[in-house]
């Protein structure tokens, strides 16, 4: 069968005997490389139009549909148009910082792209401590923002740096116990275990209902963490205009938006390997029938299909919800989401030490 | 808390919200002083849209000097006509035929339903919610496509004259008026749905920007503004022109005082439109739409003041004459401008974004503002 | 009340009140001295200021207050004849909240002065503009297009 784990065994055979090892490994990594740039680009490009056209659906209009077939090219039009503007940088700024802040937070966001399995054996480093290493690496992306709004030299940047420190911070929090709430669960913190214990049917499912306390929590963790609305604060436009990102143009600010959609896919690709079984099919039980049925739809298919489905629902809460105010966003994170996400922890941990998970 | 704040002190963050700022709706120019995200003071500077239209006014005729008011709120231009209307006719004693001033209240309601409706829509806007904003256009053009048909603008209409209406109603008028109001019908249950029961959006809105009756009067507030604070100033039941004492509708009022308050009011006030709409659509008597005046027209020596009620409250016209085919000096009382003035006061102590939230409910509209 | 129930209400509350006959509205007028006291006496049962106006009468200014009351619903109009050299009266800002914005236009396109404003700048204008645009005397020749 034509998988993605049968193409990279085969190109890695052949590398390994037309080279020699130590050439085949870095024609692999280069590969790898070119491999998750590639990907950005085309998940910018992908997810952008995707959001346009979700919000057209809601907002009863067409959204764009004249470049290329049904506008499909609308966004390669506005990345051309982002790559030729003027990057200016204010007179006041703090050069220096205002020009690495975009590259640290795309920086941040392709180094979260490692541990994720893409499909059956497709994983660019299983490492294994993959979940620390996100939840980790996550967080640096918090200091690429407050740098940009500090460096920018513009009150409403650091205004919207400020609240997407706090925001960030905070929600960190419950994250991160949703994520240990899988992992007691687990037992494992490497991503491929996780996935594996999910053969027969996605945590979602098996544990109970604090597993979808938690998924639920962690829905809303991943969208204020991205900055997306309704916790948007960030770059709340009626509020800061632009926020962190008012003083940035051309492909700085390019660097921004893609920054933006790739974060909401990494974390969608989170959510989805943690609760809904990452590349693993639905399997029910002992359905040996219908298990065989769903194997038959390729593990990239279910994985990506598992991440859009992710991505349209925190695209339907932007169009949606009205935004936040502040501290009713601190206030809904530090006096609800986190003790709810403490108890059901130890649920969770209940659950997981009886057996009582299927 | 408040009297605490009162000064600028060392490290208070001072920064300009406008000119060109998506939350101002216009040219306004807001100076806000802040601590951390409380706002300390609000500090409006207001002119960047000012045309000195009072000025301009002196030097124009009686007919002449209604089309520079539709200028003023761009989006009751109809009221603003009507009340300039009124004040002439004061002055020369006419009496409007029966058609136009049905003609004329009905006009008036469908400018206060789409001026309600872009509020709706702009205010949504402004707490984050992008969406109703495009559906609130939508019912919006249906009002629009029934004006331009009739009036042949859209905005800035000049419908009212002198003595009536300047052209008789489109034959299509009637029934997509009705067409119209079967439809919003459902549209504005629909706007409840999406906003008004939004659990965010009412935590957004309640409890902020509180208006006491005692202020909103000493403020000099009126329309939805003050109505939401339980101040009744509905000028349409208190000093009826035209029709309106004939026709059945209520004055709302809420007692809350805060945005949440004054968002129930402009929602209520659609449905109070839609009724008198109802009542008026199939009723407009016959006859003449325009009274017979003399070509020149020429105000008698005196002073002359009328009000009406627009989308955002109380409009007076106050003219002077001295007999002569030109105003001696006119004074439009704007609404918005004393709603304006309210604003530091509901504004102190909360955060920025309570700042957008209450200047959506004030409604504010700059031109009409800066006149 | 009706106009004569008014007036009589109006002569316990102030000392000598002149009243002008034939407008819509009961007119009083006062010396811009005694404005102050005369806000105060009769802010009580005129709590809603709607429209604060300044007239050129090239001559002399008059400020004419337009006073409601929301309880009663009567109407009163106080004039107050000032100077035209040194146009100048008390404010009310203090006893109307909504004085202080109307002042504050009056002053910008008329130069009318109210003393003790908290805040009395241009409003409309730019605080470097020369002259006061709404008076009948004022020229600008780059404008203004004389009809």
């Amino acid at each position: 069968m034509l998988s993605i784990e049968n193409i990279t065994h085969s190109i890695d055979a052949w590398l390994n005997s037309a080279f020699n090892p130590t050439v085949a490994l870095l024609l692999e990594y280069l590969i790898v490389g070119l491999f998750a740039i590639s990907l950005f680009a085309i998940l910018g490009l992908v997810l952008v139009l995707m959001e346009r056209k979700v919000s057209a659906y809601m907002q009863v209009r067409l959204g764009p549909n004249r470049v290329g077939p049904g506008g499909s090219l609308q966004t390669v039009a506005d990345t051309l148009k982002l790559a030729m503007k003027e990057g200016l940088t204010p007179d006041g700024a703090d050069k220096f910082l205002f020009n690495l802040a975009p590259y640290v937070v795309i920086a941040v966001a392709m180094m979260i792209l490692a541990p994720i399995a893409f499909a059956k054996g497709t994983q660019l480093w299983d490492l294994n401590i993959g979940v620390l290493y996100i939840t980790a690496v996550s967080s640096l992306s918090v200091i690429g923002i407050l740098m940009a709004g500090w460096a920018s030299n513009n009150k409403y940047s650091l205004l919207g740096a400020m609240r997407s420190g706090a925001q960030i911070v905070s929600y960190e929090l419950s994250a991160g116990l949703s994520v240990i709430s899988i992992v007691v669960l687990t037992g494992s913190l490497r991503i491929s275990d996780i996935i594996a214990s999910q053969q027969d049917g996605w945590w979602l499912f098996k544990g109970h209902v604090p597993a979808f306390i938690a998924f639920i929590i962690f829905i809303i963790a991943i969208t204020a963490e991205t900055n997306r609305a309704p916790f948007d604060l960030a770059e709340a436009e009626s509020e800061l205009t632009a926020g962190f990102h008012t003083e940035y143009s051309g492909m700085k600010f390019a660097l921004f938006f893609l920054a933006e959609y790739v974060n909401i896919f990494i974390v969608c690709g989170i959510a989805a390997t943690l609760f809904l079984g990452g590349w693993m099919p639905l399997h029910i039980g002992h359905w040996t029938a219908f298990n065989h049925v769903m194997d038959y739809i390729p593990s990239s298919l279910w994985f990506l299909g598992k991440i859009f489905t992710l991505i349209f629902v925190i695209m339907w809460f932007r169009w949606t919800f009205p935004r936040l105010r502040i501290d009713q966003l601190l206030n809904l994170e530090w006096k609800y989401l986190l003790p709810i996400s403490i108890v059901n922890l130890l649920l969770i941990t209940l659950i997981a030490i009886e057996g009582w998970h299927f | 808390m408040i009297e605490e704040l009162s000064t600028t002190e060392q490290g208070d963050l001072v920064i300009n919200v406008g000119p060109q700022h998506p939350s101002t709706h216009g040219v306004l120019h807001l100076v806000i002083t802040l601590n951390g995200e409380t706002i300390k003071k609000v500090e409006p500077h207001l002119g960047y849209i000012h045309r000195s239209i009072e000025k301009m006014c002196e030097s124009l005729s009686y007919r002449q000097f209604i089309y520079v008011t539709s200028r003023m709120d761009y989006l009751s231009s109809h009221i603003n006509n009507h009340g300039c209307a009124l004040c002439v006719e004061k002055g020369l004693q006419i009496e409007v035929p029966p058609r136009a001033k049905v003609i004329r209240v009905l006009m008036d309601e469908l400018t206060r339903l789409a001026s309600h409706q872009l509020w709706w829509g702009a205010m949504a806007m402004d707490v984050g919610a992008l969406t109703p904003f495009f559906h609130a256009f939508r019912e919006r053009e249906a009002i629009n496509d029934i004006m331009e048909e009739t009036c042949g603008a859209r905005l800035t209409m000049n419908y009212m004259v002198p003595g009536g209406v300047m052209a008789d109603i489109h034959p299509n008028f009637q029934r997509k008026v009705k067409e119209f109001l079967s439809f919003f019908h459902t549209k504005i249950d629909e706007y409840d749905e999406l906003v008004t029961d939004n659990v965010i959006f009412k935590n957004r809105m309640a409890g902020v920007g509180h208006l006491s009756p005692e202020d909103a009067i000493s403020y000099g507030c009126t329309g939805p503004t003050a109505r939401g604070s339980g101040v009744s100033c509905d000028i349409r039941k208190l000093y009826p022109y035209e029709v309106y004492g004939d026709l059945q509708f209520e004055e709302i009022s809420e007692k809350g005082g805060d945005c949440f308050a004054r968002y129930l009011v402009r929602m209520q006030e659609m449905r109070q439109s839609i009724k008198i709409i109802e009542q008026l659509i199939d009723n407009i008597p016959g006859g003449e739409h325009l009274a017979k005046t003399k070509a020149v027209l020429k105000l008698p020596k005196g002073e002359f003041y009328s009000r009406v009620e627009t989308a955002r409250g109380e409009f007076g016209v106050y003219i002077i004459s001295e007999g002569g085919t030109t105003p001696y000096r006119i004074k439009f009382r704007s609404p918005g401008f004393s709603n304006l003035s309210a604003l530091d006061h509901m504004a102190k102590g909360h955060k920025i974004g309570d700042l957008v939230a209450i200047m959506g409910t004030l409604d504010l509209v700059i031109p009409d503002i800066d006149r | 009340m009706n106009k004569e129930e008014l007036k009589e209400h109006l002569a316990t509350l102030l000392p000598s009140p002149t009243f002008e006959e034939g407008a819509e509205w009961l007119t009083i007028t006062i010396d811009p001295a005694e404005w102050e006291s005369t806000a105060k006496a009769i802010r009580k049962d005129f709590d809603y200021l709607f429209c604060v106006t300044a007239v050129d009468w090239r001559t002399h200014f008059t400020m004419v207050y337009h006073l409601t009351s929301t309880t009663h619903r009567h109407t009163l109009v106080v004039k107050a004849k000032l100077d035209h050299e040194n146009p100048a009266i008390r404010t009310v800002s203090d006893i109307w909240r909504t004085a202080e914005f109307h002042e504050r236009e009056a002053f910008d396109l008329f130069g009318v002065v109210f003393t003790d404003h908290p805040d009395l700048r241009r409003l409309f204008m730019t605080d470097e503009w020369n002259g006061w645009p709404l008076r009948k005397d004022y020229e600008d020749p780059v404008n203004m297009i004389k009809l």
